[in-house]
């Protein structure tokens, strides 16, 4: 027996989709979504994954939740899985996710595949942060976290590659907290909620004529010397939240809120984890050196503002001004939209559509991609 | 006249050209290139020479026009500096003639197992000759080596400056200058005038917190044998800064492996190694470090790796540290990589393989003790004083010809009629030797090709 | 017609084959250097003695082995090694894998090329001079530009030499300092990026449109007074001619830059497009691609560089020139970038590709050109046939020109089978692995496919056929195809990270030795 797989199936996630409710939290609406007669759309896709795998058997240790978390998709795949916890059949919570992940992570799980949509992201980093590696197999509705695989082929493809002893290092990838209709409706409310560490996809063939890759850190802290480079004296620098502004700050001994907005002059801390209001306030008080934006691109669906950093308003990027922003990213994360735009919604049209056109972002020190960005 | 078919284009057979079209579905190569605007396209035929078709016509042409030249086999040669006429050992030339290695690229080790196997030998016996745990896949020349290790040296530990010996090769020189900018500068040590050995004391007052790297050959561009090893690479280090020593590696079955005194990176070329001089061709260059990470993920080149395969007992190869980690700062100041000098490698490793240990040595030994002859010979001839520096010498030496009133150049165009090469001249690159030339002797020359260098010398200079 | 054979019994050679220490024993020897005259011995004394510290007390650790058995050794590696004189070498697009012939080897081999020395008297060299200068001329036609050299010694060493002449021109103006920007594209060869960076430039990346075209807007919000090139390949990699690229050299050119073009795929253009007429300044050919003469397992190789009679004062020292009677080399060129490589680059190469271009001619080249473009439509409309493959931009109306990037995304969807399982299938038919592309991949799952002229009918329908199997095999039995290779000289590598591993990777006998005791 090789590795120990673990696996948890959100059993009302992505309920309802298919019967065109627009989210699946809160047990009302699981009902509701039921008595439309939806599908578990969870136990569906996670089946999609464990049929891949099942072939493998003898080569892992699956070890799941009982019931419909884990146990009766695993079992409806030619699993035998070990099935550890107890829930209330047809009646489980986030919580039951949580302590899943808590319970597997303790079990020695080399790699946590989860079913569901960003809620089940939620519960999964709540648990378990970025202590062991996981990915989800995508059953949501709507999922803007970057901790899913693109398809369920491609999920059971990663773990394959974690059996086989092919992955050579892992990322940690965005959990998004978003609710689409309130940023339609233009409330603040599409935060950016965690990291998970999830297998690399990068790197995995060699490639003889162009020589090695650059890893996930080194790219970061490449990325992070070549802004640090750029500040100059007296102005003031807002760094967005993420794992790519973290290794700026980094790269100035300053600590960093990982989900929030910090604010650095002189390569000095002014503000940490600022709301917009104290935003305008210390953009109200600038003089003429006036202030940059330093921003990444966040979640899978490649948003530059309007996803995960509503601090920057569109009073605060006003005020910094249109052309007074960095955007950074590692050359992989832009590879990842595959040829997509980079999105902003600001929640102001007008804005909006000043930022478009292209933004030059900066993939290394030296080195910058120009992309699309539209709004 | 018909439209030839061309050997080496099959489907230049006009049916076989038809059934391209055909499976296309087009009527002419013109709806392919269509697709470029007329503004782009060239108009007319090129005006090139007429083709001689025939492998036979072509080879005769090629032959007569190199024909002109004058060749080292016919001729007695006893230039070096950077290029040597050492035997090539027929085993040698039969691996390098074949297609396998000669026409494969850049394919995995499942279809190239024994390329990469091959080179990894290669690295093997490198790192054996050096006394280094890493030899990285062959770079265009030592020059191109010699940059690179600077350029590494520079990323590892952040200083910009190199220090270098200033009897320096000044080929060599012009392109590692030119690899260098505009970021890393080069200053130059002096050498004692005696000896040639470098000025510690200057040394001493070149280095500092700056520097990145020293750098000296061994042996020297001017032939002679720097002694001083240890005592440049404590002052190296004593300042932080690391060692480039580039050495001809022909040497090393006599000499000292740089490692074992301090050097932390080594380079130099392979071309004595099984390559014909080819009019300066036959240059690859090599590169050799210490086994820890913070060397590794400096390299630009590629590693190869031994590692295992599903088949027990197996060995594979792969490319070392493929995704770099943060140990890697190649995102700045990096270095390209790509088509270098693969096969050279390879060829080197047959060589080291057919020498041995103690062929090594041998030849080492009779090159020194040819070279040592051949300055007490030439030494003797009225107005030629030799050598030069007042240190040991491995296969190249200086030979000083102001007693004779005659210029190198002269000197050489005189020599070309008695059938010898006279040594490279040093005039125009360092003036302070006067007319001076380095004179190169290897094993391939017997005692009567150095007297009949004597006899011949003695003649144009009388 | 020849019958198109697909080789589903090949077997590669596996001859098991030790590493060489593991062959050597003690006091055995492969070959003996000529022994030193007694006269000379007794008339030097110990000369060896003289070194003190600097001699080498422990002989090196090499191996200890018989002639036959040295020869038999290498010969052994050799086979487990697919060459393209003796595979099916469609598969290395971007390369151009054509036949190096070997009447061109023999010429390489005469003792009045092989033995000379590069810093021999010009007038006992004129051969080779000749030799040199008659390519030149040559490669000016071909490209329009009007003086090259042939000192670089492979493509991105011209790529190099083309920042390395950028940074000479913009510091002779004034503006060094200032202009530290260059401009690529993303389905360019990487080395026109990672080498103007080697330069000290900073690189600004342009991606394509929605044709797989580099996106002209892009290129306009990118251009400012600090550009000083762009540097592109036409086609790129994709094989999608660039129809606007004049427009791009235009741009660049109003912004005060330079414009440097990557000639890798230029197979497809001789005598048909040539850099002058969409107004480059500079442009390069992978002598070893275009002009046939081989890739030797990765060099040497050449990359002939050319540029416009204004930067030529740049060009590396020495260049080649005629005075009407005699060739000489000119060392006396006071604003060169100065040296590249040592000497004047590979003459064997300079010398194959003349030969090569001799035995061609105008008519020939134009031939090459066709014969390429003409292969890679009729193999690209077969394979778009294959299960599973696509190509990356397909439908887009374009026809491509010497090659194509496809992509296994869709096979990969269905079966789980990628191109990295296809291409160490595909070695089990003897065909070498095929380029797949540069990271990161933007077209997933890809493969390019270039089948230059040097390919039959029958070996397209070979590679066709092939691929048909292994596409057919992925569908039917996907778990057979990830375990591939079964026809290799050795069978996969089953544990990667070790090759990361600090503790583990071993890069030469001894680091292996030692890691292995530990």
């Amino acid at each position: 027996m090789g590795l120990r797989f673990g696996l948890i199936v959100n059993p009302v996630a992505g309920l309802g989709g298919r019967v065109g409710l627009k989210g699946s939290d809160g047990e009302a609406l699981q009902e509701r979504a039921r008595q439309l007669g939806a599908q578990p759309e969870a136990h569906v896709r996670a089946g999609q994954v464990l049929r891949e795998l099942a072939p493998h058997a003898a080569r892992f240790e699956l070890l799941t939740y009982p019931s419909e978390m884990g146990e009766r998709p695993a079992r409806d795949a030619g699993l035998i899985p070990t099935v550890i916890g107890a829930i209330r059949d047809g009646h489980t919570t986030g919580r039951d996710t949580q302590r899943a992940a808590a319970e597997l992570r303790d079990s020695g799980v080399d790699l946590l595949l989860f079913a569901g949509g960003d809620g089940t992201a939620r519960d999964v980093c709540d648990a378990v942060g970025t202590t062991v590696p996981c990915l989800g197999i995508p059953a949501g509705v709507k999922i803007h976290s970057a901790v899913y695989a693109i398809s369920t082929r491609r999920c059971a493809e990663a773990a394959m590659r974690v059996l086989d002893g092919r992955v050579r290092s892992y990322r940690e990838a965005e959990v998004m907290d978003i609710d689409e209709d309130a940023v339609r409706a233009g409330r603040v409310s599409a935060a950016l909620y965690g990291y998970l560490k999830v297998p690399n996809e990068s790197g995995l063939v060699q490639s003889l004529k162009s020589g090695g890759q650059t890893g996930e850190e080194a790219a970061l802290a490449s990325i992070a010397r070549a802004v640090v480079e750029q500040m100059t004296d007296d102005r003031l620098y807002i760094v967005g939240p993420g794992t790519t502004p973290r290794a700026v700050m980094t790269a100035l001994g300053l600590p960093k809120t990982l989900l929030g907005v910090d604010v650095v002059r002189n390569r000095e801390l002014v503000a940490s984890d600022v709301s917009e209001r104290q935003l305008l306030d210390l953009l109200g008080r600038e003089g003429a050196p006036g202030a940059q934006i330093v921003v990444t691109v966040i979640g899978g669906q490649g948003y530059v503002f309007g996803r995960g950093n509503q601090q920057l308003s569109p009073a605060v990027i006003r005020a910094v001004g249109t052309d007074h922003i960095t955007v950074i990213a590692a050359r992989t994360k832009l590879a990842a939209l595959e040829g997509r735009p980079l999105l902003v919604d600001t929640g102001d049209q007008q804005l909006d559509r000043e930022l478009a056109g292209y933004a030059r972002v900066i993939i290394a020190k030296g080195e910058s991609m120009m992309v699309k960005l539209a709004p | 006249m018909a439209k030839p078919v061309y050997p080496y284009i099959p489907n230049s057979e006009p049916a076989q050209k038809q059934r391209l079209l055909d499976g296309i579905g087009i009527d002419s190569v013109e709806d392919i290139y269509a697709e470029i605007p007329d503004h782009l396209r060239f108009k007319g035929r090129m005006n090139l020479p007429e083709p001689l078709l025939s492998e036979y016509a072509m080879k005769r042409h090629v032959l007569q026009i190199l024909a002109k030249n004058r060749n080292c086999r016919d001729n007695l040669n006893f230039l070096g500096g950077g290029t040597w006429q050492h035997h090539v050992p027929s085993v040698c030339d039969t691996i390098i003639g074949r297609d396998e290695f000669l026409s494969a690229y850049v394919g995995d080790a499942y279809s190239d197992h024994g390329k990469f196997q091959a080179l990894f030998e290669y690295a093997s016996m490198m790192g054996e000759l050096v006394g280094m745990d890493v030899v990285a896949t062959p770079t265009y020349d030592w020059a191109n080596a010699a940059a690179f290790c600077a350029r590494m040296a520079s990323r590892k530990n952040g200083r910009a400056e190199v220090v270098m010996a200033s009897t320096t090769s000044p080929s060599r020189l012009m392109v590692i200058e030119n690899y260098l900018k505009p970021r890393i500068s080069l200053v130059q040590v002096a050498h004692d005038p005696e000896t040639g050995a470098l000025d510690l004391e200057d040394l001493r007052s070149k280095v500092s917190d700056a520097t990145a790297a020293v750098y000296f050959e061994n042996p020297s561009f001017l032939g002679f044998i720097e002694m001083q090893g240890a005592a440049i690479a404590e002052i190296a280090h004593a300042a932080g800064a690391e060692l480039i020593v580039g050495v001809d590696p022909s040497s090393l079955g006599v000499l000292s492996a740089p490692a074992s005194y301090g050097a932390d990176y080594v380079c130099g070329d392979v071309q004595p190694f099984g390559i014909h001089m080819q009019w300066g061709a036959g240059l690859s260059g090599f590169m050799a470090t210490r086994d820890e990470p913070d060397y590794v993920a400096e390299y630009p080149n590629l590693l190869f790796g031994i590692t295992t395969t599903t088949k027990e007992g197996e060995y594979g190869f792969g490319e070392v540290f493929y995704e770099r980690t943060s140990y890697a700062t190649r995102e700045e100041g990096k270095d390209f990589v790509g088509t270098t000098t693969a096969l050279y490698g390879i060829i080197a490793g047959v060589y080291l393989a057919l020498m041995g240990p103690q062929g090594m040595r041998e030849l080492g030994e009779g090159i020194m003790q040819r070279a040592a002859y051949a300055i007490d010979v030439l030494d003797d001839i009225p107005g030629v004083q030799t050598p030069r520096f007042k240190s040991p010498v491995f296969k190249e030496f200086v030979v000083n010809f102001d007693g004779t009133n005659r210029s190198v150049r002269d000197i050489n165009k005189a020599l070309l009629d008695h059938g010898v090469f006279g040594g490279h001249d040093l005039s125009r690159d360092f003036p302070e030797l006067g007319q001076s030339a380095l004179y190169c002797v290897t094993e391939v020359h017997t005692q009567a090709d150095i007297d009949a260098l004597a006899t011949a010398l003695r003649a144009v200079t009388a | 017609m020849a019958t198109v054979k697909v080789r589903r019994n090949f077997q590669q050679a596996r001859w098991d084959e030790p590493i060489i220490y593991d062959m050597s024993v003690p006091g055995v020897r492969g070959i003996l250097p000529p022994p030193v005259e007694r006269a000379v011995v007794d008339r030097v004394g110990d000369v060896v003695g003289e070194l003190g510290s600097m001699l080498r007390r422990e002989l090196p650790n090499l191996p200890e082995v018989s002639q036959k058995h040295v020869l038999m050794h290498w010969i052994h590696l050799s086979q487990e090694t697919m060459g393209a004189n003796l595979t099916n070498d469609i598969s290395e697009g971007t390369c151009t894998m054509k036949y190096n012939p070997r009447v061109n080897e023999d010429l390489v081999g005469e003792p009045d090329f092989a033995d000379l020395h590069p810093h021999q008297d010009d007038d006992t060299v004129q051969g080779i001079l000749q030799i040199y200068h008659a390519f030149e001329q040559m490669l000016k036609e071909v490209s329009g530009m009007d003086r090259f050299t042939l000192q670089p010694s492979g493509g991105n060493h011209a790529v190099f030499t083309a920042a390395s002449i950028a940074r000479a021109y913009h510091a002779a103006r004034g503006e060094g300092d200032q202009r530290d920007e260059t401009i690529t594209t993303i389905f360019s060869h990487p080395c026109d990026a990672a080498a103007p960076a080697t330069a000290g430039y900073k690189i600004i990346t342009l991606p394509p449109d929605e044709n797989g075209i580099p996106d002209l807007d892009a290129l306009r919000a990118a251009v400012s007074n600090r550009t000083a090139a762009i540097f592109m390949t036409n086609p790129e990699d994709v094989g999608i001619f660039n129809p606007r690229v004049d427009e791009f050299v235009r741009i660049v050119h109003e912004a005060g830059g330079l414009a440097f073009y990557d000639q890798a795929n230029a197979n497809a253009f001789l005598g048909v497009a040539r850099a002058k007429e969409s107004g480059f300044d500079m442009c390069h050919f992978n002598v070893h691609k275009t002009f046939s003469t081989p890739h030797a397992s990765g060099g040497p190789a050449t990359g002939a560089f050319g540029c416009i009679e204004a930067l030529a004062k740049y060009l590396p020292t020495p260049t080649v020139e005629f005075d009407g009677t005699r060739y000489f080399l000119d060392h006396d060129r006071p604003e060169t970038i100065g040296k590249v490589k040592d000497f004047y680059g590979n003459a064997n190469n300079v010398l194959r590709a003349y030969a090569w271009t001799m035995m061609l001619g105008a008519d020939g080249l134009r031939e090459v050109a066709d014969i390429s473009v003409l292969n890679n439509n009729y193999l690209e409309k077969k394979l778009l046939t294959v299960p599973g493959l696509t190509s990356a931009y397909q439908g887009n109306g374009i026809r491509r020109q010497e090659q194509v990037r496809y992509s296994w995304q869709t096979l990969k969807d269905d079966t789980g089978i990628g191109t990295d399982e296809v291409n160490r299938r595909l070695i089990d038919f003897g065909i070498a692995s095929y380029w797949t592309s540069h990271h990161p991949w933007i077209i997933p799952e890809p493969m390019t496919l270039e089948p230059c002229e040097t390919y039959s009918v029958e070996d397209l329908d070979e590679y066709y056929e092939a691929l048909s199997q292994v596409s057919e095999e992925s569908y039917r039995d996907p778990d057979f195809v990830k375990e591939a290779p079964y026809a290799s000289s050795s069978h996969r590598r089953n544990d990667e990270a070790a090759l990361d591993d600090p503790k583990r990777w071993a890069m030469t006998w001894r680091a292996y030795k030692r890691k292995q005791e530990v």
